[in-house]
């Protein structure tokens, strides 16, 4: 680099150190002046990184390489964001172990940092946005390269993306532990951070929609639609349920442009969503791409993706009110709420139906793939709790299980069965193929991985149904004279042997991804355990590759 | 495009694209999950029929079953209440004195006051009623009161609250501090007659004669407390705030005092009769004895 352009970025992100710490020093609240700092800290090393490249003999040159030539895909950020996805992961399963280990033994609640109401945010915002989300960029930036047979769009903003977005991740993070939440669930970062999501996910569809326009193939494959629907939608939803009027711009805290009862339909319109467009839509198109790819099968149904893809993107978007039952809501909305979450179920099971049928001919790596075996139990999750989803919102249904731990249960058959299991699948494809290694250290320990992980959920699920419904039960038991049999403390006692079930389930799952870990880490040393072999997906790294030559012209498909 | 081709192990044709080796058959759509998926759209047209649904200009539409979630709630109340109409009549009419003659009545608002006391009262005094030594809340199980065991005294109590800011003829009774007023011997001299008093220290003459002096007037001379000034018995092993020498110091030199609210208007007087029983069966409750001190409760003769 230039000495007049490595000055020039010096001076940026010196101008941004000192704003930052100007920030911090006249913050209205010690929360915001600890975010102001973690700016600073981040500005700081850009100014050595900028120096350091200017450096001829600097470590971190070739940090912000490009890649070689346009005939090599541009995996750089797949692969942080492979790394960046474990170690959220890990991080995100232990908050949630610790807080399962609260709700048995209250005296784990250290104040005020490690209360539970801190640290349930910080589990939730961690597997999902931060393990969830690094899972979801690494992947779309791996599928749309190779289904569009081209590199990034925009490689500089690529990487601003990936950053951009663990900066996102840091400072919600900080933010829930030193108490700054806006109270709403799975939305809890304040406005400040919550703009700069905005900023980072413009930048992402920027990058998505580029590289889409400059592919070498003439159709869009079905996985991008589904990635497209998920950025798009999310940015509709972030920037909706966090309009705010913040109290000070040297403050942390806001208050919500809504308020009461319009405030809580925004609230779970964005929260439903963030469902079925971030866990649903988005790892559906991470099920389209690397299912086929690991059984080595043609996609099951053309004509299945297109009716449940719209069917699904319609139907869902309406569905939030459920969340709302028997609550100030009006009824018509909740009525609306409820037959949208019926008619979901079939556009739901519509991608089940295509990532399980995709194996017809190939069942038997079922037996032999430990691989294929993760994504069919991911599947076969997924179809379980899209049915469950539908039936707890028929409020009949839901006056027995709303406010229960049955949605808890429900949540988690989804959140560990299907997200969980779906990217643990995709991260072993990926990791062998990403640093070019023969095959993963053991596909062996993919297996084990594969049962910890199903006996966890197993523990996980059906302790949660169980204590649901009993909690259901004794709210609602009325003795002979027509009074309430039990007090709310009776059941939370009743709870107490469900409660540690949970966290022994909790715990056999976060096993599972530590020697999932181990395994990556080993691969990643360049070493290959001495063990009896199992099936793998072929890969032929000469074929893994863009076209360089133009686009052919668009044929209709009939 | 011309890659169409027939998928030899299910024999189906492919749509003829391929992305990155990936293809995709033109299998048809299932017909269980097509017509599935069109009952679902049938339920739900009927289900908005029938029920509240299409928001118009000022108000949606209320649906066939004339079904509302405020209506059901209604309906489910007014059967409740019609179901304990007659009970909470009776309960209202008769005078808590004679509650006890009947003991099908009582029994009745021994249920009722038993749920009343798990949604209002367990937070305090813990849901089996023990309360708790450490925070101060007194035990509702044992013998001991503060202020009266049977059931007029618990109603009034109940009625007014303890300590109640605001409550004319709440319970007041106030300890005053001795934070100063003594050194450690004579100190350690008075906590000894204290406990001597239930057996568990040799008394001595200081702590004799400091004891006479300052405690005497409200916790009476061998320390059997005082109802009508709410002043804890000292001769028994109930102890509120503990029995350590410690905690017995702290209570002398900076007592602690607990306060309970009062109920009267946050609670119906049927409720509150119901949980003057409740609170009377668990154990300690005590017959009805004319005490003069005792004001006169308040009693509903409203049917």
């Amino acid at each position: 680099m230039h000495a007049e352009a490595a000055l020039g970025r010096i001076g940026l992100w010196f101008i941004i150190m000192l704003a930052a710490i100007a920030s911090a020093v006249a913050a209205a609240d010690a929360g915001f002046a600890a975010h102001a700092t973690i700016i600073a800290i981040v500005a700081f090393a850009m100014i050595w990184m900028s120096a350091s490249r200017f450096d001829p003999m600097g470590k971190a040159q070739g940090f912000f390489k490009m890649p070689d030539g346009p005939s090599r895909y541009d995996d750089d950020v797949i692969r942080w964001g492979v790394i960046a996805t474990m170690f959220w992961g890990l991080a995100g399963l232990l908050a949630g172990v610790f807080i399962a280990a609260q709700l048995a033994f209250p005296q784990l609640n250290f104040e005020p940092y490690l209360n539970f109401g801190r640290v349930r945010p910080l589990h939730t915002s961690a597997v999902i946005f931060a393990f969830g989300g690094n899972a979801l960029l690494a992947t779309s930036f791996y599928v749309v390269q190779r289904t569009c047979r081209t590199q990034l769009a925009f490689p500089g903003l690529a990487r601003f993306v990936f950053w951009g977005y663990q900066l996102f991740i840091v400072l919600a993070a900080t933010g829930y532990l030193l108490g700054i939440t806006q109270s709403k669930e799975y939305a809890e970062p304040e406005w400040y951070v919550d703009l700069w999501l905005t900023i980072v996910w413009v930048a992402y569809f920027i990058v998505f929609v580029g590289t889409l326009a400059k592919r070498k193939e003439p159709h869009i494959y079905v996985a991008n639609w589904f990635y497209l629907a998920f950025i798009v939608t999310i940015a509709m939803l972030h920037i909706v349920n966090n309009l705010a009027m913040p109290v000070s711009l040297l403050g942390a805290k806001s208050y919500s442009a809504f308020a009461g009862v319009q405030d809580a339909l925004t609230q779970w319109w964005y929260g439903h969503n963030a469902v079925g467009f971030f866990l649903t839509a988005g790892f559906l198109a991470m099920m389209y791409y690397f299912v086929p790819k690991q059984a080595e099968r043609p996609v099951y149904s053309y004509r299945l993706s297109i009716i449940h893809f719209w069917s699904l993107i319609f139907l869902y978007i309406w569905a939030g009110p459920h969340h709302l039952h028997y609550t100030a809501l009006p009824d018509w909305a909740q009525t609306l709420g409820m037959v949208f979450s019926v008619m979901l179920w079939m556009p739901s099971w519509g991608g089940m139906i295509n990532g399980l049928m995709t194996l017809n001919g190939a069942w038997d790596k079922v037996r032999t793939d430990p691989i294929i075996r993760m994504m069919v139990m991911a599947l076969a999750f997924y179809g379980m709790s899209t049915f469950e989803g539908p039936m707890l919102s028929i409020k009949s249904v839901n006056s027995l299980s709303h406010y229960t731990d049955w949605t808890i249960g429900h949540v988690h058959s989804g959140a560990l069965g299907w997200n969980g299991m779906i990217t643990f699948a995709c991260v072993y494809f990926l990791v062998p193929r990403l640093w070019k290694r023969g095959r993963m250290y053991s596909l062996r320990m993919i297996n084990w991985h594969f049962w910890l992980a199903t006996l966890g959920i197993v523990f996980y699920a059906s302790s949660m149904w169980v204590s649901g419904i009993m909690q259901g039960l004794m709210w609602r038991e009325y003795g002979p004279d027509g009074y309430l049999v039990w007090s709310f403390a009776d059941s939370v006692a009743a709870m107490f042997p469900m409660y540690v079930m949970r966290m022994a389930g909790g715990l056999m799952y976060l096993s599972g991804a530590i020697i999932m870990s181990y395994n990556i880490w080993m691969t990643l040393a360049g070493k290959q355990r001495e063990e009896a072999p199992l099936r793998d997906a072929a890969y032929d790294p000469q074929a893994d590759r863009p076209i360089v030559q133009p686009r052919p012209e668009a044929v209709p498909a009939e | 495009m011309a890659n169409k081709r027939i998928d030899e192990p299910t024999g189906t044709e492919t749509v003829g694209h391929e992305w990155d080796g990936i293809e995709e058959l033109n299998t048809p759509l299932p017909r269980w999950w097509l017509w599935t998926f069109y009952l679902t759209i049938i339920f739900s047209i009927g289900y908005v029929i029938a029920y509240p649904a299409w928001p118009m200009i000022d108000r949606a539409t209320v649906g066939m079953l004339n079904w509302s979630s405020r209506g059901e709630l209604a309906k489910d109340m007014s059967a409740a209440d019609q179901a304990r109409a007659t009970v909470r009549e009776q309960l209202a009419r008769i005078p808590i004195e004679r509650l006890p003659e009947e003991s099908g009545l009582m029994q009745q608002a021994v249920a009722g006051g038993a749920a009343a006391f798990r949604v209002n009262c367990v937070q305090c005094h813990g849901s089996g009623a023990a309360g708790s030594q450490e925070l101060g809340y007194p035990n509702l199980n044992d013998d001991d009161w503060l202020w009266g065991g049977d059931l007029k005294a618990i109603e009034y109590t109940l009625v007014h609250g303890i300590r109640q800011a605001g409550d004319d003829e709440t319970r007041m009774s106030v300890m005053p501090p001795f934070e100063g007023a003594f050194d450690t011997a004579q100190l350690d001299a008075l906590v000894d007659h204290v406990l001597s008093l239930s057996g568990k220290a040799e008394t001595n003459a200081t702590g004799a004669r400091i004891y006479a002096d300052n405690c005497a007037a409200c916790h009476g001379p061998a320390g059997g407390g005082d109802r009508a000034q709410g002043a804890p018995t000292l001769n028994d092993a109930i102890w509120l705030r503990g029995s350590s020498r410690e905690a017995i110091k702290r209570q002398i030199l900076q007592p602690r005092m607990g306060m309970m609210p009062k109920w009267e208007g946050r609670l119906d007087p049927v409720t509150i009769k119901m949980l003057a029983a409740y609170v009377h069966s668990l154990g300690g409750g005590e017959d009805f004895v004319e005490v003069a001190e005792n004001p006169e409760a308040e009693v509903d003769e409203q049917p």
